[in-house]
């Protein structure tokens, strides 16, 4: 599939290579540059692929209170929330975004490769009388990450941009268009993540790359910057065939609530898991690859999920599941790759703490 | 895409520059761009005996990881230990600053096995 912006990233020269089914554009002068650009300035990401769902009715808070692992009944409205949509077992489904916008009315943000799966389970899980809306064939989607975003986007519309604190977001025209502009982001960085009808998506991308210290930025930096930061991405840190109890110390998940897949997800946490997510810094710049396996005085401890050369920090680190006996030392460990045995060891997340998505950037 | 008329290439994206018994080896401007940003290298050792086609080296960039093999036997006499310090300059100059190692020719008849820059133009893929 391609998104709107395909013919413009071409026409950009990006190298473009396929994404859970998406046609998606990599990088365009390079993953370094791209990456260091967004920690410094502003990167324009084209994230159409990811899917939006709306939910209506007076039961869509219970419905989504029983659907997800994050806490409902007490999101305000203008605010979104992160967290799981879990199976029976407790094995992550999705990791997602909720959005509410009236007592009765909310969006799901979804990963693209789970979308199809997502939207069939939520159905079958919703009250009657909810109505569930697919909209992410008419929603366009753009990130706009690092600290000079809000004056990207004030030049780009050419309107003031209101306060938004981390987590809000607010329903606004820009350029005669409805949009939700929501501070949020997956790049550790200040920014937004701005939808807007689809129609609209080459002349917003336009009017951003037109914008002073604004540049297109592909999934292939999106990708260290979300690793530098320790944000999981699904499908390599988070699948169905795991729950995630052992991911940020059961952060994201309200036990005190009935939910899908909570009593799984208790009994494990009661029992403490048995293999934890943690950060991984290797000692130089060869990167561990996802799938490379994690030893502990020659004894397999674990495998890594992510990993790669981190622009921010100069070295190669890793995201990876060890015992957890492991994921609270500071023992020297050996990571597989090619032939070689890497040293690392485990790190505190994240690796990179100079981030300034939680401030307040003029 | 870059390719000097006066080096010799293998399949796998090595260029070699032969001096008399001396040959200067890196990987060609197509071989970088392929990878994207180079993050790490990794060198054989001065006064290693190489075989033909035997790993002599890795190059990784952020996505990527990719074996050197060496074009022809010999001994190495002298790595570029500056490459490995910044790697971009192999993105940047694959085919002078960014050279890699550096061998004494064992067997100059290996030569006739390396492709010339018509044929070797011919095994890249067309841009798009």
């Amino acid at each position: 599939m391609k998104t709107p912006l395909y013919e413009a990233h071409v026409a950009l020269g990006a190298r473009m290579a396929p994404f859970a089914g998406w046609d998606m554009p990599i990088q365009y002068e390079g993953i370094l540059a791209e990456h260091r650009h967004t920690r410094t300035r502003c990167g324009v990401f084209d994230i159409c692929h990811m899917g939006e769902f709306e939910l209506r009715g007076a039961a869509a808070e219970q419905d989504l209170e029983r659907l997800l692992t994050a806490r409902i009944r007490d999101l305000a409205v203008g605010r979104c929330r992160y967290g799981y949509l879990l199976n029976e077992s407790g094995g992550a489904l999705d990791d997602l975004t909720c959005y509410r916008f009236a007592a009765d009315r909310f969006w799901l943000v979804v990963n693209a490769g789970t979308r199809a799966d997502d939207a069939a389970w939520i159905r079958s899980h919703c009250s009657p009388e909810t109505v569930f809306g697919d909209i992410s064939d008419r929603t366009a989607k753009l990130d706009i990450q690092g600290p000079a975003s809000r004056r990207a986007m004030e030049s780009a519309f050419g309107t003031p941009m209101p306060d938004l604190g981390y987590f809000h977001f607010v329903e606004l025209n820009l350029a005669g268009a409805p949009c939700v502009l929501s501070r949020t982001g997956y790049t550790g960085e200040f920014g937004y993540e701005l939808y807007f009808p689809a129609e609209r998506a080459l002349d917003f991308w336009r009017r951003l790359l037109a914008a002073p210290d604004a540049k297109p930025v592909g999934l292939g930096a999106r990708d260290t910057l979300r690793l530098e930061v320790g944000y999981p991405l699904y499908g390599h840190e988070l699948g169905p065939s795991r729950t995630p109890a052992g991911v940020a110390g059961g952060r994201f998940m309200d036990l005190s609530k009935p939910f899908i897949g909570r009593d799984a997800v208790k009994a494990e946490l009661d029992r403490g898991p048995r293999e934890r997510l943690v950060g991984l810094r290797l000692e130089g710049r060869r990167a561990a690859r996802a799938g490379a396996r994690i030893f502990a005085e020659g004894r397999e401890i674990g495998a890594v999920t992510s990993g790669s050369f981190a622009p921010s920090i100069g070295a190669a680190i890793a995201l990876g599941y060890v015992a957890e006996e492991v994921s609270t030392s500071a023992a020297p460990l050996e990571i597989e790759a090619g032939g070689a045995r890497l040293r690392a060891r485990v790190e505190a997340l994240p690796f990179y703490r100079d981030g300034t998505a939680r401030k307040d950037v003029r | 895409m870059n390719i000097p008329r006066d080096l010799l290439y293998t399949q796998s994206h090595e260029w070699v520059r032969i001096r008399g018994k001396h040959a200067t080896v890196g990987i060609t401007d197509f071989a970088q761009a392929q990878l994207g940003d180079l993050t790490y290298v990794e060198l054989p050792a001065a006064d290693d005996e190489l075989s033909a086609s035997d790993e002599a080296a890795v190059v990784e960039s952020v996505k990527a990881a990719s074996d050197v093999y060496a074009p022809l036997s010999g001994r190495v006499l002298e790595i570029n230990s500056r490459v490995v310090e910044h790697p971009d300059i192999i993105n940047r100059d694959p085919y002078g600053e960014g050279w890699l190692f550096k061998l004494e020719i064992s067997d100059p008849s290996e030569k006739e096995d390396l492709l010339d820059a018509d044929r070797y133009e011919e095994i890249i893929p067309e841009e798009e």
